[in-house]
């Protein structure tokens, strides 16, 4: 039997989730495994909440996700973790970007950010993996490079080698290729420990 | 890539289609953008050797296609599930005249209303019109099955029905690609009127040619290798089709099914010995119960949407629960701020929906990211309905109001929008008299599908120059007198013009003109970013009512607010994120204690 497994990544819109979610989908293709990923366009962005679904495994029929059954969350904001809860289950491992933007009723002082959101995995005992991307894109000098940090972080739970990440970016990341996978190797130090 | 294997790539469903387009000789496609079909002629238009071009609407690009079609080309003609309803007056007769060349219309339908103002579903356009409908489940089939919808067009000459859903147009699988093929038909004029003039006389024999279709049609889907019997356990049986067949497979891996590639005409036949062969017969659709519905006039007996939901979108959960499946205990959601889509930071719209918030109007919107208006902080849309719609809904209001109330509405309606199916209606508000004040927001592109050419851009799909249609010549053309071209950045300056324009008794035109902060050349612009001064916010709260996102709202304790040096009543103060900041100026314009200023260089 070939792995299968079921990775949601959310976030807002513009935050690049959709390479991260490629070059995973393509990381996994590689080593002979069958890909959907499904995702929205138009209205649902312009800086809304947004997800993309990546199921793998031998065939995959549905690309979508059932809720309750996400094996993995990766999150490019904070929040956006925890506003998936109803798709995970039990052993479901969160990589969540510690970043935190402001959605339109807090940014306009009608509702406050939530406090200690990520409390609310830890009551259900959710594994959580905590990713500052700003820093990590910081240090390695590339703004843009926080999704391929969570990607990093992710990639230590996949049925996947590294250096076949590696050769996937060389391959699929037009520019800042040697700061993107500077960020990835960050990402994935904090889940390999 | 999956492996090293070279034919076979990963492409989403529109990607697919534009791919199999070009392998299957299309040499022209016409279309009007709309979630979820937009990409597909953005990749086709990236091939060689395929005349690509967006329509001002989906009637006209239908009319393209038919007469690429007339001249023997093959021809894709794409649009959204509502844009149908725009072309269903020529799509009902090009029905009756058929084609030369291969014409296909693909048709993406948004269950779950991810992008869109209803949910209808398009199956049921194929019975009407009586023409055949393809539908595939993922992009690998898309790719092989619109290549034989182009064989099926000329063969049976009938424009084909193609039928996609969000989820196909936007997932993305393994497709295997091939080369292209040019279709056998030569381009060239071929008169043929008792063909393509449909007067009564020439339309009665065509009438009857098409029965005569149907019935080849029916044999057709029986013998057709789309629609296949996947044999499993026969305690259950499994009509399904399009993306409902994935979600059915993943929630009931072992029945028996009968997958529908062809959603019209049904295979009867095949449908009859499915029936027989199994003890239960259950239909799995997504929207409407349209196979069940023929299937039980076939006195064929069968359940569906006694248990399948009709609204919205299906996934494996929900056909596994509606077909007696256990369900399972979800971990609740917890309660939390909704993070809506807004509009980007200095788009222009947001200013002119700022100063309607603050008229006692009704708005008539439209659609289009300014539709986005109606949200809150701006909350300044009243009706939106569907493409052009603003202008005519407004129009009707100005007659039941009748007095003075007719001051009190305001039209409002995007560029591309305009051109789609807004200027009748203006034309009938000068015609017929009324006085609304239109409000034109000319952002030079068709923005919310993500940046699409349209008449007053000034350039094609294909990248060349054109002539940019000037809206204000044409509001003068169709009769309006007073026509006013406004910088919608320009908060005080429009506000002026807005009251002035609402005072008048005459039918008013308002072009709000900015571009589109998405399009390449605002893109590559240099920005000066706005910064507020902490020291002189008094926390009022005028910049934060413009729902700016680069703006927020940073709340003090009475402690903190003392400490900064402000009055302990005192809220918070806002913060303007400079890497956010597209310096459109408009907050500059609402804040009265020279709070806000330009980032200063170095």
């Amino acid at each position: 039997m070939k792995p299968s497994g079921n990775i949601l990544f959310s976030g807002v819109g513009g935050q690049g989730i959709l390479l991260a979610s490629e070059i995973t989908a393509y990381a996994l293709m590689e080593t002979g495994l069958d890909a959907k990923k499904s995702e929205v366009h138009g209205m649902a962005q312009r800086g809304g909440s947004v997800v993309a679904h990546l199921r793998y495994g031998d065939t995959v029929y549905s690309p979508l996700i059932d809720p309750g059954h996400a094996d993995f969350v990766v999150a490019f904001e904070t929040m956006e973790a925890v506003r998936y809860l109803p798709f995970m289950h039990k052993d479901t491992k969160v990589v969540v970007n510690t970043h935190k933007i402001a959605p339109p009723s807090v940014a306009t002082g009608k509702a406050t950010y939530p406090h200690d959101i990520l409390a609310e995995l830890a009551k259900h005992n959710i594994a959580t993996f905590r990713v500052d991307g700003f820093e990590i894109a910081r240090t390695v000098g590339e703004i843009r490079a926080a999704n391929l940090a969570l990607v990093g972080a992710l990639s230590s739970f996949l049925p996947v080698e590294e250096d076949v990440f590696l050769a996937v970016m060389k391959k699929r990341l037009p520019r800042k290729l040697e700061e993107n996978i500077a960020a990835f190797k960050k990402g994935r130090e904090i889940t390999s420990l | 890539m999956a492996k090293a294997d070279s034919e076979k790539i990963w492409l989403s469903g529109n990607e697919a289609i534009a791919r199999a387009a070009w392998e299957a000789g299309v040499t022209v496609a016409s279309a009007y953008p709309g979630t979820p079909s937009t990409e597909i002629l953005e990749n086709l238009v990236k091939y060689n050797d395929v005349y690509t071009e967006w329509a001002p609407n989906e009637k006209v690009a239908l009319e393209v296609g038919l007469g690429a079609s007339f001249a023997g080309a093959r021809v894709l003609v794409t649009m959204k599930h509502v844009g149908l309803n725009v072309a269903a007056d020529p799509l009902f007769t090009a029905s009756y005249t058929g084609c030369r060349g291969g014409l296909v219309i693909v048709n993406a339908d948004d269950p779950e209303m991810h992008s869109s103002q209803n949910e209808q579903d398009n199956r049921n356009y194929a019975f009407a019109a009586k023409l055949p409908m393809l539908e595939p489940s993922d992009p690998k089939e898309a790719l092989v099955m619109l290549k034989e919808a182009f064989e099926l067009s000329e063969k049976y000459d009938t424009p084909v029905l193609f039928r996609t859903t969000t989820r196909l147009a936007h997932v993305k699988s393994l497709v295997t690609v091939g080369d292209r093929n040019m279709g056998p038909v030569e381009v060239k004029i071929d008169k043929d009127p008792a063909k393509f003039v449909m007067l009564p006389g020439n339309a009665r024999a065509r009438r009857q040619a098409m029965v005569g279709r149907q019935q080849e049609l029916l044999s057709f889907a029986d013998s057709y290798p789309g629609n296949r019997i996947e044999k499993g356990d026969t305690k259950k049986g499994i009509i399904t089709g399009g993306v409902a067949y994935l979600h059915a497979k993943e929630a009931l891996p072992d029945v028996s099914y009968l997958k529908l590639g062809m959603s019209w005409p049904l295979p009867e036949k095949k449908i009859r010995d499915f029936a027989d062969s199994v003890d239960e017969l259950i239909i799995v659709e997504e929207l409407d119960p349209f196979y069940e519905t023929h299937i039980k006039a076939m006195g064929i007996t069968c359940t569906g949407k006694d248990k399948i939901p009709a609204t919205g979108e299906l996934n494996a959960a929900i056909v596994r629960k509606s077909l007696g499946g256990e369900s399972e205990t979800l971990l609740p959601p917890v309660e939390m701020p909704m993070r809506p889509p807004n509009m980007c930071p200095g788009c222009p719209h947001r200013g002119i929906f700022y100063n309607l918030s603050k008229l006692d109007v009704f708005v008539s919107g439209d659609i289009g990211c300014y539709t986005l208006g109606f949200l809150p902080p701006l909350s300044a849309m009243d009706s939106c309905v569907c493409m052009g719609a603003s202008i005519g809904v407004a129009h009707g209001l100005t007659k039941a109001l009748g007095g003075e109330q007719y001051k009190k509405t305001v039209a409002v309606i995007g560029d591309s929008t305009f051109l789609h199916s807004g200027v009748n209606s203006l034309a009938n508000m000068v015609y017929n008299k009324s006085h609304a004040t239109v409000l034109i927001l000319d952002n030079r592109i068709t923005a919310m599908t993500g940046q699409q050419q349209n008449p007053a851009s000034g350039e094609t799909l294909m990248g060349e120059a054109a002539q940019a249609l000037n809206l204000e010549q044409l509001c003068r053309a169709v009769g309006v007198e007073h026509v006013t071209t406004v910088n919608p950045h320009d908060i005080k300056g429009t506000d002026k013009i807005l009251k002035e324009e609402l005072k008048r008794d005459a039918t008013s035109v308002i072009i709000c003109q900015a571009p589109c902060v998405l399009i390449p050349e605002m893109r590559n612009k240099k920005i000066t970013p706005l910064t507020i001064s902490v020291d002189n916010c008094t926390g009022c709260q005028a910049c934060v009512r413009l729902g700016c996102p680069a703006i927020s709202w940073q709340p003090l304790t009475p402690e903190e607010a003392k400490s900064l040096g402000k009055r302990e009543k005192q809220k918070g103060y806002t913060k303007i994120s400079t890497e956010m900041c597209n310096g459109c100026g408009q907050c500059l314009a609402v804040c009265k204690f020279e709070a806000i200023s330009e980032v200063e260089e170095g």
